[in-house]
């Protein structure tokens, strides 16, 4: 029972980061038809970004993480908009899906050359201490990592449903033509979005890295993962890209634990080949309409 | 950081310079980049750490060792074509590669064009495949894996193990060897738990691990998984004692696993923190030359370049491959006969190696060595 | 215009089938090998055109395909068997599976196929990694075989390249027979408007499926070359990363230009040898060349060309034979 728990608490904190990254790129999807390949090196990112404030610069922790949300969201959100996805997306969705596999590849090799191939500590955000409860033993971090994540998915929430730029930006994910002839700002929105996931990619990067170790490759499973907690919750829906995350995260963890572990990557992967076969929508998505 | 970057760029510069008509050239096939590049690069420090060294003294029969390096990025299509590009520059002696799955599609070709090379890998099969040219520069699993299991036996007195694993040749190498080990000496394995290269989220093989509730935890992973699997077994209360062999209590691993690394034990082929002054002093000189500390791969290119230097001026006194392989064969080089080679070590028909070896503990952060192991040949 | 730009291409083709002919006389085994590798690699970079530049589909699995045909060529010929009957095999098993797989896959849009061949490769991977009674798992299959031809040994890295180059002749053969043919037709009409190409009668379910399983049996061919050329399989090359490799080397080519995969194969292929002594920088490089050229020329470096030496327009189209230009204006007839 205890280890059921352990696994369960373990999933969910996971499955928070993967919502988290999910619900980004979904938003992303939504908006503007960007399909971000690199988004689990846009996860990647962040904690070297602050691991560099604190080196370089010698900054103590907590600016050295401002500073990693500020060059986030200036990179990896307008910049990233501005020069990569403005200039491609009028070619459509395949050549944008490539420059971001590029994007991907860039980033990696980077990392790796300018600041290295090894991985490095990285200072956890709470306490590492441990909590009993009923037998099972939880981390601290686990905990604290689920909160957030809950935090941060339900502000977005209230955000998107609750202020009038939300509502906009809402608008302008369902139909931007029409969101135009009503007055919305719609190349703002769309921006808006980008920073949004850069912001959240920032979060993602600061609960991860700690468990992670800062490394280069990081970003090759948890971006993959993320695609399929977005496409398994709804790919044009964010409650469906966080009920993806949490559900992924929960059966990743079961099924490494209680089938076999040679094959644990596999799992993920069938449920994605299933949900797109026979309900492509996902689990909350709607029915994407063919634009003839 | 990428000091050692510039460090090799001014290395090969050094190196370049000094080119003249007599030469020997030595080229290194290893993983200077992709998922060991951590490994590979200390061998290569270690190595040309040598050169410099032996250059420094007049090179090798009055000729300066040039030394030329060859990136296989840890793949093994890759490996195979950097290896040809090498013996196209028909070099006297080649190093590397570390990663057991490019040594084994090298090796073939390597055969063939009958050149000595000195490999970094340690995955058991790999003396085992006929070759007449491979020598390796660190025992082979099949040396290390009784070692340990008589460890396990007769010092923890363990009756059940549960092993965790990387799921790569290395990995796997060394669980079927340590359970043939194991096995025979009527040790139950209760959980056998594979993971993935690369894989960060231990927490459901701690529990797989947990359920199992052996006498002993085995880790045999490569150092960031090491690192991170003793953080999530801490984190989960996994009691040990946790056993592993050279990975488990590298100095990479100390490091990135902090507190949690404290406590394990372990068999170690091959350490800077062995208690032998040569060693020592070899490690002081990495240290200052490249600014970080050398793991076992670093003793490894060190020590490769040194034997290469011996047989080549005092058993055969002139540049020849054949004769060099021959004469590695059932060869025994002492320190007295050879400093640089730090131990004495003795290669058998196979290329395989025995040297004594460490048990080691890890304490308050650092390696200590409990235990001298000796040659299994002696 | 049109004559001369048919000129500049026919000198251009003259000059590189010469090249690739006489080259080998010249050059080290490396040399030699780093061109049969190019040209094992094109060969499935052509399937995976067929698949996603004629044919519109993403497709992310040719590695898996590569991966089978090279493991069954591996482990028939280490049993025995000649070599012929392993790629005739390894080519026909891959068409089946192709088939299979796209049957239900296709019937979802663009981007989830991307996902759905991603999971396939990756599943397949894990099958090449785990199943070691049938592929030798982690340890691969070691001492492939080369071939021999009517009694003469492939063995030498240079017959072994005249071999890999008169496959990739044959292929590139039948391919340019196919497009040309009505099927190639009915797959550019697939890709440029599948609505109309419906209404048209064509039965877009049974092409769409058709150039998926070319394009994957093609891939199952390079593999059965790729086995003997490297002599030692182990899964680590079939995993995703090559996948994406092949949809650069597409992309980057020109996708649906018929020369498309052999340009892209030349960038992805023995760019990276000659820029070697650039090590780290030189994948970086690649990013970058792949991020602009998308940006400027989706239609990659073919389209590139293309448009630098298109004429001014006047009647007629100006097309370059081969491009996909050229096939729309026969197809529109």
């Amino acid at each position: 029972m205890a280890d059921i728990l352990q696994l369960l608490v373990a999933g969910l904190a996971t499955g928070g980061i993967y919502a988290l990254v999910a619900v980004g790129f979904t938003l992303l999807w939504q908006t503007s038809q960007t399909i971000n390949f690199a988004q689990g090196e846009f996860v990647m990112l962040p904690a070297f970004f602050v691991l560099i404030g604190m080196s370089y610069f010698g900054l103590p922790f907590w600016p050295a993480v401002a500073l990693g949300g500020v060059v986030s969201v200036v990179v990896l959100g307008l910049a990233f908009k501005r020069l990569m996805v403005d200039p491609m997306i009028r070619h459509g969705v395949l050549p944008l899906v490539i420059a971001t596999i590029g994007l991907a590849i860039l980033m990696k090799e980077a990392v790796r050359e300018f600041y290295g191939a090894d991985a490095w500590p990285f200072p956890a955000l709470g306490a590492t201490t441990d909590v009993t409860v009923f037998g099972a033993v939880f981390d601290v971090q686990s905990l604290l990592i689920l909160a957030i994540c809950i935090a941060v998915v339900v502000a977005l929430q209230l955000f998107l449903g609750g202020t009038v730029t939300g509502r906009c930006m809402q608008a302008t994910a369902q139909n931007p033509t029409v969101a135009r002839l009503l007055g919305i700002r719609v190349e703002r929105m769309i921006l808006y979005t980008f920073l949004i996931n850069a912001a959240l990619v920032w979060v993602a990067s600061l609960l991860i890295t700690p468990i992670y170790l800062a490394k280069f490759t990081n970003g090759e499973w948890l971006g993959l993962y993320a695609f399929i907690a977005a496409i398994i919750g709804g790919f044009n829906q964010a409650r469906g890209a966080i009920a993806g995350g949490l559900l992924l995260g929960v059966v990743d963890n079961f099924a490494a634990a209680y089938i076999s572990s040679q094959y644990r990557t596999a799992i993920p992967l069938l449920i994605l080949i299933v949900v797109i076969l026979f309900r492509p929508q996902g689990m909350f998505g709607r029915i994407e309409e063919r634009t003839v | 950081m990428r000091r050692s970057k510039f460090v090799l760029a001014f290395a090969t510069l050094m190196l370049l310079s000094g080119a003249a008509a007599a030469d020997v050239k030595f080229a290194y096939v290893g993983e200077i980049s992709g998922s060991i590049a951590v490994s590979g690069g200390n061998f290569r420090d270690g190595a040309v750490l040598a050169v410099e060294e032996v250059n420094a003294k007049g090179g090798i029969l009055k000729q300066k060792i040039v030394l030329t390096l060859y990136d296989t990025q840890t793949n093994p299509g890759v490996a195979r074509s950097q290896m040809q590009k090498a013996i196209d520059g028909e070099p006297y002696v080649i190093l590397g590669p570390i990663f057991s799955g490019n040594v084994k599609v090298t090796m073939q070709m390597v055969q063939q064009a009958e050149i000595p090379d000195f490999i970094g890998g340690e995955a058991a099969e790999l003396t085992t495949l006929g070759s007449t040219y491979l020598f390796r520069t660190s025992f082979g699993q099949q040396i290390g894996m009784p070692k340990i299991a008589n460890y396990i036996r007769d010092e923890l007195k363990a009756k059940t193990i549960a092993l965790i694993w990387v799921n790569n040749d290395f990995g796997k190498g060394g669980r079927d060897k340590l359970i043939k080990e194991l096995t025979a000496r009527n040790i139950k394995l209760v959980a056998d738990v594979s993971t993935e290269s690369g894989q960060v989220d231990f927490a459901a093989d701690v529990v797989k691990l947990k359920a199992a509730n052996a006498d002993a935890v085995f880790v045999y992973s490569n150092e960031e998984e090491c690192a991170r699997i003793m953080r999530e077994a801490r984190k989960q209360g996994l009691k040990g004692p946790f056993v592993g062999d050279t990975t488990l209590l590298s100095q990479k691993t100390i490091e990135l696993a902090a507190d949690a690394a404290n406590g394990v034990v372990g068999h170690v082929g091959l350490t800077a923190d062995a208690p032998i002054p040569a060693v020592a002093a070899f490690a002081a000189r990495f240290q200052k030359r490249f600014n970080y500390k050398p793991d076992h791969n670093g003793i490894k290119g060190y020590t490769a370049v040194y034997a290469v230097k011996f047989v080549t001026e005092k058993k055969l006194g002139k540049f020849d491959r054949k004769g060099l392989a021959k004469t590695m064969h059932g060869l025994t080089i002492t320190p007295q006969d050879e400093p640089g080679i730090l131990m004495e070590t003795t290669w058998d028909n196979a290329g395989e190696i025995d040297r004594i070896s460490f048990l080691a503990e890890v304490v308050n952060g650092k390696q200590n060595i409990s235990k001298v192991l000796p040659k299994l040949g002696k | 215009m049109r004559r001369s730009r048919s000129v500049l291409a026919g000198g251009v083709l003259a000059l590189a089938a010469a090249f690739l002919v006489f080259a080998p006389l010249g050059l080290k085994p490396y040399g030699i090998f780093i061109l049969s590798m190019w040209a094992v690699m094109t060969i499935a970079a052509i399937g995976l055109n067929l698949t996603l530049g004629y044919a519109g589909q993403i497709s992310l699995a040719q590695a898996a395909f590569v991966g089978i045909g090279a493991y069954i060529t591996a482990y028939l010929t280490t049993k025995g068997w000649p070599f012929w009957s392993t790629y005739l095999f390894g080519g026909a098993s891959c068409f089946a599976i192709g088939w299979l797989l796209g049957y239900p896959a296709l019937r979802v849009q663009h981007h989830y196929l991307a996902f759905v061949t991603l999971a396939f490769n990756t599943l397949v991977y894990l099958i090449f990694r785990n199943e070691e009674w049938l592929t030798g798992g982690i340890y691969g299959i070691s001492n492939v075989p080369r071939p021999s031809v009517l009694g003469w040994s492939m063995n030498g890295a240079r017959e072994f390249y005249y071999f890999c180059l008169a496959h990739l002749a044959l292929v590139s053969a039948a391919t340019w027979w196919l497009t040309r043919s009505p099927w190639g037709l009915a797959f550019v009409a697939l890709r440029e408007n599948p609505i109309r190409a419906l209404s048209l009668g064509v039965d877009t379910r049974r092409y769409t499926l058709m150039a998926f399983a070319l394009g994957a049996g093609l891939g199952g061919i390079s593999g059965a070359l790729y086995a003997p050329l490297v002599q030692f399989i182990d899964p680590t090359p079939f995993a995703l990363g090559l996948s994406l490799n092949l949809l650069l080397m597409v992309v980057l080519g020109g996708s649906g230009y018929f020369f498309g995969p052999f340009l892209g194969a030349i960038v992805a292929v023995l760019l990276p040898e000659w820029l070697r002594f650039t090590q780290g920088f030189y994948l970086m490089g690649y990013a970058v060349l792949v991020m602009i050229m998308m940006a400027f020329s989706p239609g990659g470096l073919l389209g590139l060309a293309d448009r630098l030496t298109r004429p001014a327009p006047r009647t007629g189209t100006g097309a370059v034979a081969g491009s996909p230009e050229a096939a729309r204006s026969e197809g529109a007839g």
